[in-house]
């Protein structure tokens, strides 16, 4: 299906929320998925992001699929895939006296290695501020200059250019007191990783894929084009309300049928076949790309995450703090690792709901409302269908 | 509360689990007495029992909202209306408030007295007298700006509730308004989220809205959703109940710019707080009369059914969603935060 989701009438604005949850829509797209399914075909479609994950089990979508359709969840939760080790370094920089660490609300219930989390620190005084745009650690600097306003930096494509912005602005305003602890992590070195057998296991089955909306905003189609010839794949490019899924998966279904392989956006109204060329090159201009970084569940992968380039060193907390990152060990019986995967379904795991649960998260994958345990925990406990893995 | 809990943090105020676990697990355990025990937000005090329509009802509340002044209120409004509402929930009619003051160093006088006429304006309007309070004042950054406490005492028993343990299957679940305003308006409104929009909170004395079911029979239970919003009620009243309530998504009334704001920031209207909504279980025959009751006063003009009361085995909320799905509405964890991809 080519055609994008456009308004049914003309007193409604084209993209406005609930013409993409209208339930008649919907119906027809089920109905229209249910008649493409083919007897003895598997279906077996990875969403890459926790966002369409999310998606998928607020709205109840895979109940009134077909059985045939298996959606796995894939690693796309910012919060789940940063190592432990790196939150360590976090929760080191927040005891700090003089730092005030800032960050989004999802990373202050994330596990350090020694079950400390950033919360808890707040509530023993260290300062540490939520925030909803990282331009307001800009503020922050200017009304406490004896202190070192860090920004905990964490998340794909789709943050990183709103943090590279944080730092042109500090140059300019010539703040000497803030600095970033980045974690900003690329989304295609990472399907790569998904879709790549490693020694440990061979590549995934999967029929398709539901490609990232927000971060191909940034990106663009390109990268897609490419993993998708490489792994012969379909990528179908989705956004993140209830009917661009379901168009996602009927678009899938179809082209599995059809043993085509494409790269396509059905995320149209947002995503173009360059990207943001603006934001791409800002990207450059402030970030380098580094040699290998470490994914909670996927290992170091190289050329998967962004540093500060040498010339903003003097904004680089790492740099400025002299951060060392010691190794730490994930709790052995937690699954996240292969949950990330999608190899593990969260219920398999022998931690999942006893001990852990978003009161007292063990794994990542348990904190972030995008993480598939804590989807499959708020939406599904009681019912254990198993529809995805 | 968890085993690793050592440290009261916000999330013990939220309102969501972890509050429901300090106040079961901590406060109930020390202060266990059978009127605390029903853990309803205002006290029927039996010693007045004899003459039932002479029976007290106490309820107190703190209020610690910030920012001080929103659309549609401020601390004093919410003060008065929260205490108000608590009594009301209970079946009676507010009469008399307290009010306890903890106030910061250097707060300005003119906008604490810009807080007590609104509390004064808003405790004429329901009828209510403040007759005793306290005041505090904590040194520079000990305190926000105001805190305020007030307790109110009220008369019942204008509402015959039944209680959650004669919840049956079948019964309705009825909720008063579209939900989530207040939550909402005070997000919107918080340092470093600079949006425009005409949102208004929906704090009001609800004391005249539930006055409108007087006399009528088969109600089970009314609680207002404040802090965890929709959500918590009914995951208190699943949790208590031993039943599963089981609601459509469909009939849950929201406006299109708490719709809007709660898309923006990856937020559920289900788990932000209401201060001028209530939810109510009765039984299948008295909800035609209980929602033309409430839909006969402004507060409740939006009053719909919203769920019913099923058998099964594990007690829990249910939402069936607008597509045909099916699944748990489960507490919030923690003070819902905007995601952050």
């Amino acid at each position: 299906m080519d055609t994008p989701l456009t308004s049914p009438g003309t007193d409604t604005k084209p993209d406005s929320l609930p013409d993409f949850r209208d339930p008649s829509r919907a119906k027809l797209l089920y109905r229209q998925i249910h008649e493409a399914v083919r007897p003895g075909q598997r279906y077996r479609f990875m969403e890459f992001c926790g966002g369409h994950t999310h998606t998928l089990f607020r709205h109840g979508l895979t109940d009134p699929l077909p059985s045939a359709i298996e959606l796995l969840h894939g690693p796309g939760c910012p919060v789940c895939v940063l190592p432990m080790a790196r939150m360590d370094m976090a929760i080191r920089l927040a005891k700090r006296p003089e730092v005030i660490l800032c960050t989004y609300g999802d990373m202050l219930r994330v596990p350090g290695s020694q079950r400390q989390n950033l919360l808890q620190l707040k509530a023993e005084g260290a300062r540490i501020e939520v925030l909803y745009s990282p331009h307001d650690c800009l503020a922050l600097a200017k009304a406490h200059p004896e202190c070192q306003i860090v920004f905990f930096a964490v998340g794909f494509e789709t943050t990183a250019p709103t943090t590279a912005l944080l730092v042109t602005e500090a140059e300019r305003q010539g703040l000497r007191n803030l600095t970033v602890f980045c974690n900003h992590v690329l989304t295609p070195p990472a399907i790569r990783g998904i879709l790549a057998p490693t020694d440990d296991s061979p590549a995934p089955q999967l029929e398709g894929l539901i490609g990232p909306g927000h971060v191909s905003v940034i990106t663009g189609m390109t990268p897609y084009h490419a993993l998708s010839t490489e792994f012969q794949i379909n990528i179908e490019v989705c956004g993140f309300e209830p009917l661009d899924l379901l168009q996602g998966i009927l678009t899938l279904v179809q082209r599995t049928n059809a043993g085509s392989v494409e790269a396509h956006n059905q995320y149209t109204r947002a995503v173009t076949a360059s990207g943001n060329l603006k934001a791409q090159a800002l990207l450059r201009q402030v970030f380098v790309v580094r040699d290998a970084f470490e994914w909670r569940g996927l290992g170091f992968m190289p050329h998967s995450a962004l540093a500060l380039a040498p010339g903003y060193a003097r904004f680089d907390a790492e740099h400025r703090f002299a951060l060392q990152e010691a190794p730490a060990q994930d709790n052995r019986a937690c699954a996240c690792p292969s949950v990330l995967r999608g190899q593990t379904r969260p219920e398999a795991c022998p931690l999942w709901d006893n001990p852990c649960t978003p009161d007292n998260p063990i794994g990542a994958c348990m904190v972030s409302s995008e993480g598939a345990c804590a989807a499959h925990y708020r939406y599904r406990r009681h019912q254990r269908i198993p529809t995805s893995a | 509360m968890s085993p690793t809990t050592s440290l009261i943090t916000l999330a013990h105020g939220s309102g969501a689990r972890a509050t429901h676990e300090l106040v079961t697990s901590l406060f109930l355990r020390h202060f266990n007495n059978p009127i605390l025990a029903t853990l309803e937000d205002g006290a029927c005090l039996p010693t007045a029992c004899e003459n039932s329509a002479a029976e007290l009802i106490v309820a107190t509340d703190g209020h610690v909202v910030s920012p001080l002044f929103f659309p549609g209120g401020d601390i004093g409004t919410l003060a008065i209306n929260g205490t108000l509402n608590d009594v009301a929930m209970a079946g009676g009619r507010c009469r008399y408030l307290t009010a306890s003051f903890i106030l910061e160093e250097g707060f300005p006088v003119s906008q604490l007295e810009k807080i007590v006429i609104s509390m004064a304006e808003t405790a004429r309007a329901a009828g209510v007298q403040i007759i005793a309070g306290d005041t505090k004042v904590v040194e520079r950054g000990k305190c926000d700006g105001v805190f305020i406490s007030t307790t109110g005492i009220g008369q019942g028993k204008a509402l015959m509730l039944e209680g959650l343990s004669h919840l049956q299957p079948g019964d309705h679940i009825l909720l008063s308004g579209d939900i989530g305003r207040h939550g909402a308006t005070i997000l919107s409104h918080r340092q470093g989220l600079k949006f425009e929009s005409d949102l208004t909170s929906d704090c009001a004395d609800l004391g005249p809205l539930i006055a409108q079911l007087t006399g009528i029979q088969g109600l089970r239970c009314l609680r207002d959703a404040t802090r965890g919003g929709v959500s918590a009620v009914l995951n208190e009243w699943a949790q208590a109940s031993g039943h599963v309530l089981q609601i459509d998504e469909a009939r849950i009334p929201v406006s299109p710019n708490v719709a809007a704001l709660c898309d923006l920031l990856g937020l559920d209207p289900l788990y932000l707080a209401c201060e001028g909504r209530c939810l109510l279980i009765c039984t299948a025959e008295s909800a035609e009369s209980v929602l033309t009751a409430l839909q006969a006063h402004p507060l409740g003009v939006q009053a719909c059914r919203v769920g019913v009361v099923v058998e099964s085995d594990v007690p829990r909320v249910e939402l069936l969603t607008i597509f045909g799905g099916r699944r748990l509405l489960d507490w919030s964890y923690g003070d819902p935060l905007p995601r952050i991809c």
